[in-house]
């Protein structure tokens, strides 16, 4: 199967053509943010603030990289498990936010929300920082530069490799995956 | 009879060292363990994953970056030889300024906050670290160090099953453990297990246990045996490398016992990723 050409901010039209499972490779402009930025950028939403950045549209990686050795655009920038960022997602995707990357399940609430607003959410390969280093062509910090390696910084990425976890009508390919498993090896699926 | 002397600057060293080997070079056992996992493994997905893993992996110790970003709690445990003097300065202090040292040279990530509350960040680079002292015979210091990702930290659980719950109860709860942790703790796991001790006992057995090279087996026949018997059923899970399907979910399962209560059977297990970073130096 090969991989889909994605560029981002991703246009809806290709969006809602992702199906769970699809291998793709991204490209274009994204924006990081882990745990204390999602924390802070929901605590602005809560003081009726705006964000640092308009989330519309565009697609938010978890990451905290390593700090770049010099002469380097970026240290090892590999995805952190994206869980601890449900409870802040459903704001941001009612606001417009199209796409998450990041590893590992989401909850029924964020699965739902992107139902409803029609977005996508993709894994990178968790513990391959090095080699998704090198798709990543410039750093820029957007906001919160005191959160260090935590800060939002805004990526621009050549081919960087995903697949689609969570498509747009919410299939899920951590279930699907493991059912093709079952099916062909013939053997009874258990989650014990 | 003569102590020998071994002296802080040197423990400073050579852990600065450590923490950068650990993080830039997969150890071979892991290397071979992915070369094998890639002919068996059935999903194309799958086999892509492992692939692009080796593929990660030569680029980290080409470049000399770390193969993931999370570069870890750096855990300790240290055989310290009760024949041997440390000069210059405590064991605990050496070891914590060799992480600070090998952290902030080598680029490594500081991971660590200070309060677990307020989440302020730590003042030393990635410190304090995690560190078990063992005392045994002898005038060696051998430390043996590990850079722990929170991914699989946080998939961890312990906990304490009743005596009648058996051997069944022991495996099914440490099936229950992967299955649960399925994609988020990076697999093809490494799942490190300890069984009985007492609470804090059992959690330290788990973790010591992931300090043995993968394809190591238990010296006790009858754990060697639960170990292999684990690591298929654990493989038949499906969750495959990442958790998007497949036959190669864990790379290994390690067991470590001791002695208990009557009353208890405790269990914990402690869950480590493909990234699986050990060194080891004697002194
Ligand atoms: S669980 Fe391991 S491989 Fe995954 S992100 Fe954490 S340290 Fe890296």
């Amino acid at each position: 199967m090969s991989a889909i050409q994605i560029t981002n901010p991703i246009s809806e039209q290709e969006l809602l053509k992702l199906k769970a499972g699809d291998r793709v490779l991204l490209s274009g402009t994204i924006y990081t943010a882990r745990d204390a930025a999602h924390k802070r950028m929901f605590e602005t939403l809560q003081k009726g603030e705006e964000l640092p950045f308009d989330v519309a549209g565009q697609t938010i990686y978890y990451v905290g990289p390593t700090p770049a050795k010099p002469g380097a655009v970026i240290g090892s920038a590999g995805p952190t498990t994206s869980g601890r960022m449900d409870k802040y997602t459903p704001v941001l995707l009612d606001l417009g936010l199209k796409g998450m990357i990041g590893k590992g399940y989401r909850s029924e609430e964020v699965i739902e929300s992107m139902k409803k607003n029609k977005a996508v959410y993709f894994a990178a390969i968790g513990g391959s920082g090095a080699l998704i280093a090198r798709t990543i062509q410039s750093v820029e910090v957007v906001a919160y530069e005191d959160l260090g390696p935590e800060a939002i910084y805004r990526l621009t990425i050549k081919n960087f490799p995903a697949v689609v976890i969570i498509d747009s009508k919410g299939n899920d390919w951590y279930k699907i995956g493991k059912q093709q498993f079952f099916e062909q090896n013939h053997v009874q699926g258990a989650d014990c | 009879m003569a102590v020998r002397t071994i002296f802080y600057e040197e423990i400073v060293n050579q852990v600065a060292n450590m923490c950068q080997e650990a993080n830039f070079e997969l150890g071979q056992d892991v290397i071979q363990a992915f070369q094998a996992a890639l002919k068996k493994e059935t999903s194309e997905t799958g086999k892509d994953i492992l692939e692009q893993l080796l593929l990660n992996a030569d680029i980290a110790r080409s470049e000399r970056v770390p193969m993931c970003q999370d570069t870890g709690v750096s855990v300790f445990i240290v055989e310290v030889g009760q024949d041997c003097h440390i000069s210059g300065g405590s064991l605990y202090d050496a070891i914590n300024e060799g992480v600070k040292k090998g952290y902030e040279e080598g680029y490594l990530r500081h991971s660590i906050v200070d309060h677990p509350i307020t989440r302020e960040k730590s003042k030393g680079y990635n410190t304090p670290s995690i560190i078990h002292i063992e005392l045994v015979p002898g005038e060696d210091l051998v430390i043996h160090m590990s850079a722990k990702g929170g991914g699989s930290e946080n998939m961890s659980a312990l906990k304490m099953l009743k005596p009648a719950d058996g051997l069944d109860g022991i495996k099914d709860y440490i099936l229950s453990i992967v299955a649960q942790a399925g994609p988020n703790a990076c697999p093809p796991l490494v799942v490190g297990v300890g069984i009985g001790g007492n609470f804090e006992r059992c959690a330290y057995l788990a973790k010591k246990s992931l300090f043995r090279p993968i394809g190591h087996r238990s010296e006790r026949p009858e754990i060697a045996e639960l170990e292999k018997e684990l690591m298929g059923k654990i493989n038949e899970l499906g969750i495959g490398p990442q958790g998007m399907g497949g036959n190669t979910t864990a790379l290994d399962v390690k067991i470590e016992i001791e002695p208990c209560h009557i009353a208890a059977l405790p269990v914990a297990v402690n869950l480590n990723c493909h990234a699986s970073r050990h060194k080891e130096v004697r002194i």
